[in-house]
């Protein structure tokens, strides 16, 4: 398989051969920019499609199987249809506010696709503070959906927005704590350094039982972070039929949606990079022929592999699980998960003082 | 103190363990395809099996010499709670010259019809029976009201 | 009366509940008062699935009248026949066969079980896990299957008529509900590790939509809903009716007097109807299936009161009788409707997601209020 650095770099070879920095820059922008659009519609829709499957098959039903070979482009279908339909705005809604929600929740998604490391060498912009980027923009996206549920002008939308304030702004502090505890270890921000930190393993395995827990919490803490059942307080469809999306249709619902499932991407992304090495291949310790084995592996198949699986572990939660009471979501929060993420803080600065990690 | 941290670590012991198996249930089904109980209809049409108890929808059973065994008594048309029988009967001049009650038209409103089975086991004379068919739908709301006996049919012999 | 407001001059929130809500399963309008996310105020608003079920049972014979209660509760269409066919030979003081008494009993049963699986399928899924749904379902279609073999129908099933049975078992009936009752008893363990084990779930059922003992007596709640705070109110165990004094069950009570001792009532009466299933699947009479009555039943003068318990509580159903082919009037009892009036309640200073729990648990058939 073509290695996707070598791409990226024969590119930026044939462009700036012929023309200016400018213009190289320029053309280089626009080309990721269009990836970047493209990849997000293709998320979406295989994400969707592997959430229909995974639903159907925990819940012993067949799933879409219709459209397509094997149903495959029932999302497609879907989208089409969503594209077709009418875009309501109920009366009494702030029109400006109301239009701009799902925009807003759109924009910040995409941002945060931006310091994600891909394959080797292979991430859109590697600054050196990749980690804190995401931390700090993804809180952001809480506004959009304020935003949403405010100018709805519906008791349901206002509901799931202030609930989902709540949780976002509680649940963004221990899956903080969480990414800390790998800092710490890394020493650096950088995604591209924390994956090369861990060329000799996860750091899940070397970080011992804090690295452990520093992901449990992390999973769950971005389950609910992305408003994802047993967390889906926003939307607790049985309760608030949509929460904060109960208005919205067409195109604008569909934004909602697809930004749900890009937030899922990129948080597990995160903790693959985090927790499970990024690109790097599964190495054991002194076995050459093994690693060797591993290393053939595409850098961008492990990425995703990992993802993808993280991406599962998520939906599993979501078809097992009953929905917590918004008291007792914040109660898991401020009483079980921050402070066990401070002790597990603390715990790993110790074990990283000592140099105890392998 | 000891207590209460014992506590809180319990608590979240047995949290965990309860959610796992949870997990395992699912993660389970998930993996054993062969469980899955999903009949894809339109395409089993052919090895679907409804109990010859069913109740799709009236019909009169006709046999080869085009006859039907209703007498046109009514009696399913009293049973019925909802008024979706109607039975017109005319008089036919036999070949002894005497009139005879018969069926012109058995009218059968298969919207209204609820499936109580009230007729059927009421019928004196078995001549109506429900039918193993459930795919009514259709466009026009007039083609649900149907004639049940068939044209030209005739009472068979023997039955009073 | 139910004019649009928003808010209320304390800042509260006035939301409609239904009538077209996921948690309402049906037609149900619940006019709320929130203060913030507590539950303040609570108000029914029934009639969107009224159809004059004992006004047209007025104009309909004693044969008749019985298909209308399919369409009450319609998950305990048998049980809710058998309440009516009692009610119509009790005044005429027939005997019904004893084969027929078996088979009543053992559909009811049946029913009673279906009933309740839908109910937890139905109460997970309020609560946000959704596949349960489908695992309580996969069992519930054998049931279905079974009596549509037997009864010709899946829901509404009009097998019950005054005298017996319209027909008699079919041949299969026997062995498939032993094949039943073996696969039921090896699912249910499931039941209990996908939920009733499930610590979220615990925690969002436990100590909500308390209501004790006096006050579920005196809001009239009955069946599951009263049991779980300790009220005696089966009606086959106190004022047994067909055979069900010949068989060995518990009656199930539970003290927690919150949702969970409900939801547990639910779980235990399962086992226990798989109990009388079990005793009287190998004892079916041979015999008649319908006692002999005549073409047109008219009932003597008076009135005439039976009851049932249904899966959700007890039915009565009243018939006056002027001596006619038509009853006078008919009024019943529904058990839907007294556990419904008990909801403000259990509901008030809960949270809104308690309410969707609560309304859960007490296993609401919107027909079966409204009639």
């Amino acid at each position: 398989m073509i290695s996707l650095e070598n791409i990226s770099a024969s590119i930026h070879q044939l462009l700036s051969a012929n023309l200016s920095q400018t213009a190289v820059i320029l053309i280089e922008m626009s080309i990721i920019a269009l990836l970047a659009i493209t990849l997000f519609a293709l998320l979406g829709l295989i994400l969707v499609f592997m959430e229909r499957k995974v639903s159907a098959w925990i819940q012993i039903r067949l799933g879409p199987n219709r459209v397509g070979p094997k149903g495959i482009f029932q999302t497609t279908a879907d989208t089409i249809k969503l594209a077709l339909k009418e875009g309501f705005v109920p009366d009494g809604a702030d029109k400006f506010l109301y239009k701009l929600a799902p925009f807003v929740v759109m924009i910040i998604a995409m941002m945060l696709l931006a310091p994600i490391a891909f394959a080797k060498n292979f991430a859109m912009w590697d600054l050196n503070i990749g980690v804190f980027f995401i931390t700090a923009i993804s809180s952001v996206s809480v506004i959009g959906i304020l935003m949403a549920g405010w100018a709805s002008n519906n008791q349901y939308s206002l509901l799931g927005a202030m609930r989902s304030g709540a949780q976002i702004i509680s649940y963004e502090i221990s899956a903080g704590m969480a990414i800390l505890t790998i800092i710490v270890l890394t020493g650096s921000l950088q995604i591209s350094e924390i994956v090369n930190s861990q060329s000799n393993g996860w750091w899940l395995f070397k970080g011992h039982i804090p690295a452990v827990i520093a992901f449990v919490i992390y999973i769950i803490a971005v389950t609910a972070e992305t408003n994802r059942a047993p967390f889906d307080m926003a939307e607790a469809e049985s309760e608030l039929t949509g929460g904060f999306h109960t208005e919205y249709s067409g195109m604008r619902f569909a934004l909602f949606f697809l930004a749900e499932y890009i937030n899922i991407f990129i948080v597990c992304a995160v903790g693959a990079t985090l927790f499970l090495g990024g690109w790097m291949p599964f190495h054991i310790g002194a076995w050459e022929g093994f690693n060797h084995i591993m290393d053939f592996i595409p850098s961008s198949v492990w990425f995703l592999g990992k993802t993808f699986f993280l991406i599962f572990v998520i939906m599993w939660f979501r078809w097992t699980f009953p929905r917590l009471r918004i008291d007792q979501l914040l109660n898991l929060e401020w009483k079980y998960l921050l402070p066990i993420s401070l002790f597990n803080l603390l715990f790993m600065t110790l074990i990283a003082i000592k140099g105890w990690h392998f | 103190m000891i207590t209460f941290l014992k506590q809180y670590f319990t608590d979240i012991y047995e949290a965990i363990v309860s959610l796992l198996k949870g997990m395992k249930l699912t993660g389970y089904y998930f993996t054993h395809h062969k469980e899955i109980i999903t009949q894809e209809y339109p395409e089993n049409r052919a090895t679907l099996n409804l109990p010859e108890r069913f109740r799709g929808e009236v019909v009169m059973p006709h046999d080869e010499n085009n006859e039907h065994a209703c007498t046109g008594c009514s009696a399913c048309e009293l049973a019925c709670p909802n008024g979706t029988i109607k039975i017109l009967n005319k008089f036919e001049v036999n070949a002894e010259g005497k009139k005879k009650k018969a069926i012109d038209t058995f009218v059968y409103h298969l919207e209204l019809c609820t499936m109580c089975n009230l007729c059927i086991v009421a019928c004196p004379t078995d001549a109506i029976k429900m039918a193993q068919t459930f795919e009514h739908s259709v466009f026009d709301r007039s083609l649900l009201t149907k004639k049940l006996n068939q044209p030209n049919s005739k009472l068979r012999e023997g039955i009073e | 009366m139910f004019e649009q407001v928003s808010a209320n001059n304390n800042g509260e929130l006035v939301i409609n509940v239904g009538p077209q809500h996921p948690a309402t399963h049906g037609v149900l309008h619940l006019l709320i008062t929130l203060h913030g996310e507590t539950v303040t105020k609570l108000e029914p608003n029934l009639g969107y699935i009224h159809r004059s079920i004992e006004k047209m049972c007025e104009s309909l014979s004693y044969r008749q009248f019985i298909y209308t209660t399919s369409r009450m509760d319609y998950l305990s269409s048998h049980i809710n026949n058998h309440a009516c066919a009692l009610g119509v030979e009790k005044a005429m003081q027939i005997e019904i066969p004893e084969r027929a008494e078996y088979i009543r009993v053992l559909m009811s049963e049946l029913t009673r079980l279906a009933s309740h699986q839908l109910w937890w399928g139905a109460m997970a899924m309020d609560l946000g896990a959704l596949s349960p749904f489908f695992y309580a379902f996969r069992e519930r279609e054998v049931i279905n299957d079974i009596m549509e073999e037997t009864c010709g129908a899946r829901l509404t099933m009009n097998y019950f008529v005054p005298g017996g049975v319209m027909y008699d078992i079919h041949p299969n009936f026997v062995k498939r509900v032993k094949d039943f009752i073996v696969l039921f008893k090896s699912k249910i363990a499931e039941y209990d590790e996908l939920v009733t084990g499930n610590v979220i779930f615990q925690n969002r059922m436990k100590n909500i939509g308390i209501i004790s003992k006096e006050d579920a007596i005196s809001y009239g709640c009955t069946g599951p809903t009263a049991r779980g705070s300790g009220v005696s109110c089966d009606v086959r165990k106190n004022y047994p009716y067909s055979i069900y004094k010949n068989v060995q069950f518990d009656e199930v009570l539970e003290y927690g007097c919150d949702a969970f001792s409900r939801y547990q009532v639910r779980i235990k009466e399962m086992y226990q109807s798989v109990r009388i299933i079990e005793q009287l699947i190998d004892q079916i009479p041979e015999g008649e299936f319908q006692a002999k009555t005549k073409a047109v039943i008219k009932l003597p003068k008076g009135e005439f009161y039976t009851r049932v318990e249904t899966a959700r509580g007890e039915l009565g159903v009243y018939i006056v009788s002027e001596g006619g082919t038509t009853p006078y009037r008919i009024k019943f009892r529904s058990p839907g409707f007294s556990n419904l009036s008990a909801l403000e309640h259990m509901v008030k200073g809960h949270k809104i997601g308690d309410l969707v729990a609560i309304m859960g648990v007490l296993d609401l058939v919107i027909p079966d209020i409204d009639r």
